[in-house]
């Protein structure tokens, strides 16, 4: 076997591309989920980012404002799930299933006219110097910015959920909405802010989708990333660097085992292809074995319909 | 979105119903993607629309969109049937086993499954002979390559998907000994993210021919940007790499969907099983590209030509199978049968086929 053909900073790079979708959509559901809301609809807030930047990078030949536009249309489109379970208290789980597939009909609908067209170019940062150093460079130093704008969102919610007051105020509306109520805090609209920005960064992972990974818009282009960011966020145990390494590894096991399967390594490509789904898994059994660990971590009062006159 | 199609289409066939007076024939689609694809789903849709432009107000057409393969693609062609559509073209080949349950329950709704192997005597099957058209663009790809590395992304190890690579690979290989195949299998139909990884690995790994078969134009966009040759799959795919695109097989479903509904309308439908290729237009070579040398292009014509001519057998022997036993003596050429049930890769072929 000749793994020289594999080139470990191509590798690295693909890998980034692969993992940040699901990063940025993984970012916003875990300040949802700490907020004590379980929004499944990912996907379809992911989707509608997706077309969302397409169409207005199209329209405007302008990438970044296509990217604004997809995070506006995510958390505009998230409120309809914030305005549902938040006023009306319908049931969570079964709302998010509802915004997934209102928006993967509604994205395929508005998309019709984009189909074939091609996306201002995203343009990637060249560092003098800095780009240039060989491995490093490629891998560390020459990506579009949007990369370094995930990695920098992650610890902005971590500075935000656990050094800030606004951070705790959002995990003890997650953890006890009552208590906080009772405190005084207007626990809808904590929740309709977090809402909206999972919306948001839903929307920016599906921009980054139809106009970095795959540059085009396709009906259902998504395919199922919202879901795999759902489970990123169970997998981090709730800790916004462990999304990182979550994204990261799902992205990486994808990216290895289409390298290995073009290297023609003699393991069953079956085998290869099922290796993410199979790797996210186990990591899930290990990490929630230890029933009292993983259920603390796990925002108290996540799912649970909160109403003030109780 | 399937669960909204669905809903859209069986009101549809719902007000169909009870709407018209004069006797209609409704045909029903079903497909794997969505008919934007602009790949397979895509030229299905097209030759659903030649059908409402064959006969206009004679004839009622539906389609439900993105139909998973298996039991939701019966519970759909159940629905349709129960609609009163009179013939069910499914387009997948997943849909095989689905489509003989539902034409068990409805003995006289027709139906047309697309790339399978049973029948029944209200089923019949239908399918194009891509691996002519493979064998075309299998002989571009051997003479564009500079690196002699050919990637490409595969998508089941079905027969269907197996043939294509080796007949390509067979082509390729008879003007270029030193050309070498990538194979890399995603085991989906559709996924834009992972076909776009898979060609970007193909390419990390020296490839700088691409040809698939999956249904998206993600890899034909990433040829374009990484600035290496592709070929169009099931549609034309131009618009996705103006440089990229070196030719494309196009699959031209209209004049077989036109001539099937004819057959329900006249009464004279019969099950059948259709295996056409270039000759009678169902597979279609798309225009090639002026980066093609002119010699290249007349080499190519020559190939289709002869293929339609039927002077020209993709799968010639001597071939002998991966594990080096011989397959087809020198002249012989390949029954449809074997290359139905084509489960094995040709000698040079590299990697395992996954069963």
């Amino acid at each position: 076997m000749d793994f020289s053909a594999l080139n470990p900073v191509s590798l690295m790079v693909s890998l980034i591309i692969a993992a940040t979708p699901i990063l940025l959509a993984a970012v916003g559901e875990l300040v949802v989920e700490k907020s004590g809301v379980l929004n499944l609809g990912v996907e379809g807030m992911m989707i509608i980012g997706a077309i969302a930047g397409f169409a207005i990078s199209v329209e405007t030949s302008n990438p970044w404002v296509g990217m604004l536009a997809a995070m506006v249309a995510g958390a505009v489109f998230a409120s309809i799930f914030g305005f549902m379970t938040q006023f009306l208290l319908s049931n969570q789980v079964a709302t998010g299933l509802a915004l997934t597939l209102f928006g993967l009909g509604m994205a395929a609908l508005l998309g019709q006219s984009y189909t074939g067209m091609k996306p201002p170019k995203v343009p990637r940062l060249d560092i003098p110097v800095l780009s240039d150093l060989p491995v490093v460079g490629p891998i560390l130093f020459s990506h579009d910015p949007m990369i370094y704008m995930s990695i920098a969102l992650v610890a902005g919610v971590w500075y935000f959920l656990n050094r800030s007051r606004a951070g705790l105020v959002l995990r003890a509306v997650g953890e006890n909405h009552e208590a906080a109520h009772s405190l005084g805090y207007n626990v809808v609209m904590i929740r309709m802010g977090a809402i909206a920005f999972g919306g948001a960064c839903a929307g920016l992972g599906g921009a980054y989708l139809s106009l970095v990974r795959v540059p085009q818009w396709t009906e259902g282009m998504t395919a199922g990333a919202g879901w795999i960011a759902l489970a990123i966020v169970v997998f981090a145990s709730w800790k916004p660097w462990r999304l990182i390494l979550g994204a990261y590894l799902f992205g990486g096991v994808t990216i290895l085992q289409l390298n290995l399967q073009a290297l023609g390594i003699g393991i069953s490509a079956a085998y290869l292809s099922m290796t993410p789904y199979l790797i996210t898994i186990i990591v899930m059994v290990i990490i929630s074995a230890d029933r009292r660990r993983a259920s603390m971590n796990a925002p108290a009062s996540l799912g649970r319909i909160f109403h003030a006159s109780h | 979105m399937k669960f909204t199609t669905t809903i859209a289409a069986a009101a549809a066939l719902a007000l169909g119903l009870g709407g018209s007076a004069i006797a209609q024939t409704k045909a029903g689609f079903i497909y794997v993607g969505p008919p934007t694809d602009f790949g397979w789903s895509y030229e299905h849709d097209q030759g659903r629309l030649a059908v409402e432009e064959a006969f206009g107000d004679m004839v009622e057409t539906s389609f439900v969109a993105s139909v998973p393969e298996g039991a939701d693609a019966e519970r759909v062609m159940t629905q349709m049937a129960l609609g009163g559509v009179d013939i069910i073209f499914s387009t997948s080949f997943g849909y095989m086993d689905p489509t003989l349950n539902v034409a068990a329950k409805f003995p006289n709704v027709k139906f047309e499954h697309a790339t399978g192997y049973k029948r029944a005597d209200n089923v019949s099957t239908y399918s194009a002979r891509f691996y002519e058209g493979r064998h075309v663009i299998g002989l571009i790809a051997g003479r564009m390559t500079e690196t002699n590395t050919i990637g490409y992304i595969a998508s089941f190890p079905i027969p269907e998907v197996v043939r294509g690579i080796n007949a390509a690979y067979l082509a390729a290989k008879s003007v270029n000994p030193e050309v070498k195949f990538k194979v890399i299998w995603v085991y989906t139909w559709f996924d834009p993210g992972k076909e776009a990884d898979a060609a970007n690995a193909l390419i990390a790994q020296g490839a700088d021919v691409i040809m698939q078969h999956t249904d998206s134009p993600a890899a034909m966009t990433i040829a374009e940007e990484k600035g290496i040759f592709a070929f169009g799959q099931a549609s034309d795919m131009m618009a996705f790499g103006p440089t990229a695109r070196l030719s494309s097989i196009i699959d031209n479903w209209g004049p077989y969907y036109v001539a099937r509904v004819q057959a329900v309308m006249d009464g004279t439908w019969e099950s059948t099983d259709t295996w056409d290729g270039i000759a009678s237009g169902m597979v279609e070579i798309g225009k090639f590209s002026d980066r093609i040398p002119a010699d290249v292009q007349a080499e190519a014509q020559a190939a289709a030509d002869a293929i339609a001519a039927g002077t020209l057998h993709p799968f010639t022997g001597p071939i002998n199978k991966q594990d080096g036993s011989v397959w087809l003596a020198a002249g012989e050429t390949a029954d449809d049968g074997t290359l139905a049930g084509m489960n094995f890769y040709v000698e040079g072929v590299e990697g395992d086929l996954p069963n």
